[in-house]
């Protein structure tokens, strides 16, 4: 057996685990595995902050379907990835974090850069390891890879000490697949739960799916829409969800929930079955959980056990990977027609569009969602979109429509601004062929804007659209509707966003009117290195249909018709 | 109500707190905790007591199981058990009369596990109530310091909490 290091036996483990490209950023404890790295076919993007490290692993490994690797040191570098951990478990993306760590007769001594970084994010990942050996570097990687991936994905951190990165033994690649005495990710399909589920949707006339990311992520896009297809029953999609059922499929009704659209979440509290698909009832997707849904039964299917009967009570509980579910159902399942159902749904649909903001004529204000539509249009629907988090991120939802699973990353359970970004850079990484898009609003922009040096130092190519409306806008909402107008700390004044891009050696635009729109967005997508545009839009919009927070699901604040619209902020130019 | 739940898990650095910090986390209240060896190599026993309802008992062993450490979780509330809880408790003799305190260990089973000049320590061993109901007779007699193991707990007959089928 050759001799290896703890730091080579780092890298050929990601090398065996397919590892192409990771995100770090170096420093004193990690050190020995940096210098190892030159000797290994692994491209390492060099981030500005470790924050971006792990959002663009995020971003790498939903947009490409595998693992997002991050590297960072000790202290700092590791607490530096907390929010990207974070954002990552709550969005169930496998993740791995390697650190590097104080030598191990230091640990516990408050030397230089120590930080007990597996100790902060037990609540935080799927699973972490401190690892003072060298021989228990292989085991403890080899794990993180497979308990992240596997199951409900997640973040895993790996914490190496120093002298473990340092140490030497005879070492060669252990090929047997990890076996975890604690730790059983596969599930059948318990017969008895699919037979009480089958009962359920045989009696429903008024069926709803609910779509989650559990979708995609099990690849069951196709099981699903056959499924629904059979059964003839109307889908609603999460916000992580979207890209799982084509938009255009007749039998998506698009997004529910706090931001959804009416006659979706109207759907939701007259049906008589709901069957949540690997998704988790959030409260952004049920308001008041009392009068959520109150004549349905719920079938709930899900990888992760503890996800049943958390926020809702299901009638029936299947346990199981959901496309090997889907296939079940679909062996046993009959034929059905709910066409009055779906006729009535459809009926809710008129009084949306006379208020859909798409209605209001070009009066020489730039709104949100024309630009977001008008990208959707301009990029027929086939980039992937990278969203930050508030209003643009909601309008983003509702005005560009996904065709396609992993089109829309966004950071949905933790809403991490600063996210779309390095998220974008990351998933541009993962897929090289794809237009990628990030749309990000003014104040989440400025918390990540680092990462232009680190997307002008690699030479990635996205397109950045900043939708700015000099309020943090969606808290500037919240301000408006339930705070009487006192717009306590939302005014936002920002750099020049055109010469920031133009500082980074990077194409900068602005646009203010509707008009320019079509041309920006092309000048973009033919440059070749990344363009921000800088979108100067309608101050004081906001985003509807809003379901106040704890509020019933049904007990929605609409759009005001257009002929009411108050047009407010800055003058017509 | 009182919950008792027994977790199998891996005995492996750091598993005390990632249970510790899950209760924290999800917001249960632990009642008593204890830790000790089980008959099989490398598995450690933990008994949890929570005051909770039904359905957060059973939410509390969902989230454990999610532990990659830990290997079986039995909740001790819906099958016949023998719990016991021990407690230690040292007892002034100084100013009043000792025979009233022999009487208390004499009808209570309790043992004399250590005499001082000025105090005598106790050693009382049983269901939790019971332990309850002796320390109660003794705090008019003089408590200076006491310890409570917290409760352990079995489930009765023939049936075994085994983490062998994880090996």
């Amino acid at each position: 057996m050759p001799k290896r290091t703890g730091a080579q036996i780092i890298w050929e483990c990601l090398v065996h685990e397919g590892v192409q490209t990771v995100f770090g950023y170096p420093g004193g404890a990690i050190l020995p595995a940096y210098d190892a790295m030159l000797d290994y076919p692994v491209r390492h993007v060099l981030v500005r902050h470790e924050q971006g490290a792990t959002h663009m692993a995020d971003g790498y490994a939903r947009a490409g379907g595998g693992v997002g690797v991050a590297i960072a040191t000790s202290g700092p570098g590791a607490t530096n990835m907390v929010t990207g951990i974070a954002t990552a478990m709550m969005d169930s993306s496998p993740v791995v974090c390697i650190t590097g760590q104080v030598p191990s007769k230091l640990i516990g001594y408050d030397a230089f850069q120590e930080t007990d970084i597996s100790g902060i994010t037990v609540p935080i990942t799927k699973h972490n390891y401190l690892v003072m050996r060298v021989e228990d570097i292989m085991p403890a990687i080899k794990e993180a890879f497979f308990l992240a991936k596997s199951g409900r994905p997640g973040p895993v951190l790996v914490d190496i000490t120093k002298d473990a990165q340092a140490a030497s033994i005879d070492w060669e690649w252990d090929p047997s697949p990890v076996r975890m005495r604690g730790y059983r990710p596969e599930r059948p399909v318990a017969r008895p739960d699919l037979e009480k589920a089958v009962a359920l949707i045989r009696e429903s006339q008024r069926p709803v799916i609910l779509a989650g990311q559990g979708v995609i992520q099990s690849g069951a896009m196709r099981e699903l829409a056959a499924f629904a297809e059979r059964i003839d029953s109307p889908i609603a999609m999460t916000l992580l969800g979207l890209g799982g059922v084509p938009a255009s499929h007749r039998l998506n009704l698009g997004m529910m929930g706090m931001h959804g659209e009416a006659w979706v979440n109207h759907a939701i509290q007259e049906a008589d079955l709901l069957m949540a698909f690997g998704m988790r009832f959030d409260d952004r997707v049920t308001g008041n959980t009392k009068t959520y849904a109150p004549n349905a039964k719920k079938i709930h299917v899900d990888i992760d056990p503890s996800e049943i009967n958390k926020n809702i009570r299901a009638d029936a509980a299947i346990v199981a990977d959901l496309r090997e579910t889907l296939k079940d159902l679909l062996d046993v399942i009959e034929r059905a027609d709910h066409a009055p159902w779906i006729a009535y749904i459809d009926s809710m649909k008129g009084d949306a569009a006379v208020r859909d903001i798409q209605k209001l004529p070009d009066s020489g204000h730039l709104y949100a969602a024309h630009v977001i539509n008008d990208i959707w249009r301009i990029t027929e629907g086939k980039a992937v979109v990278v969203t930050d988090v508030g209003q643009h991120q909601m309008w983003e939802a509702q005005y560009y429509h996904h065709e396609t699973p992993r089109s829309l990353i966004t950071s949905g359970g933790l809403g991490t601004m600063g996210f779309a970004v390095p998220a974008a850079i990351g998933a541009k990484m993962a897929r090289p062929d794809a237009e990628v898009w990030a749309i990000v609003g003014d104040g989440g922009f400025q918390m990540t804007q680092a990462e232009l040096a680190t997307a002008a130092q690699e030479g990635v190519k996205i397109n950045i659209a900043i939708i700015n409306n000099g309020y943090l806008g969606m808290v500037r909402q919240w301000q408006e509707f339930f705070y009487e107008r006192r717009y306590a700390a939302t005014p936002l004044r920002s750099p020049d966003f055109v010469k920031i891009a133009e500082a980074h050696g990077l194409e900068g635009f602005r646009v203010d009117k509707r008009g320019q729109v079509l041309d920006v967005v092309q000048r973009a997508r033919r440059a070749e290195g990344t363009v921000l545009i800088d979108f100067r839009v309608e101050q004081e919009d906001s985003v509807y249909p809003m379901v106040p927070a704890g509020a019933d699901l049904d007990a929605m604040i609409r759009r005001p018709e257009p002929s009411v619209l108050a047009e407010t902020g800055a003058d017509p130019i | 109500m009182h919950h008792t739940l027994i977790a199998l898990v891996e005995d492996k650095p750091g598993v005390l707190n990632r249970i510790a910090s899950l209760f924290r986390r999800r917001n249960f209240n632990i009642e008593s905790l204890t830790v000790g060896r089980t008959a099989e190599r490398g598995v450690s026993r933990m008994t949890i007591v929570i005051d909770s309802d039904q359905a957060s008992a059973e939410r509390v062993t969902a989230y454990l199981y999610k532990l990659v450490n830990v290997l079986q979780v039995e909740d001790l509330g819906s099958v016949p058990a023998v719990a016991r809880d021990l407690a230690l408790v040292k007892v002034t003799v100084a100013g009043h009369d000792r025979a009233a305190l022999l009487r208390v260990v004499d009808e209570t089973r309790a043992h004399i596990v250590d005499t001082g000049e000025q105090t005598m320590t106790l050693e009382i061993t049983g269901e939790p109530p019971h332990v309850d109901a002796v320390i109660g007779r003794l705090e008019p007699l003089g408590i200076i310091e006491m310890v409570r193991t917290g409760r352990v707990a079995m489930r009765r007959g023939d049936t075994a909490l085994s983490a062998a089928k994880y090996s």
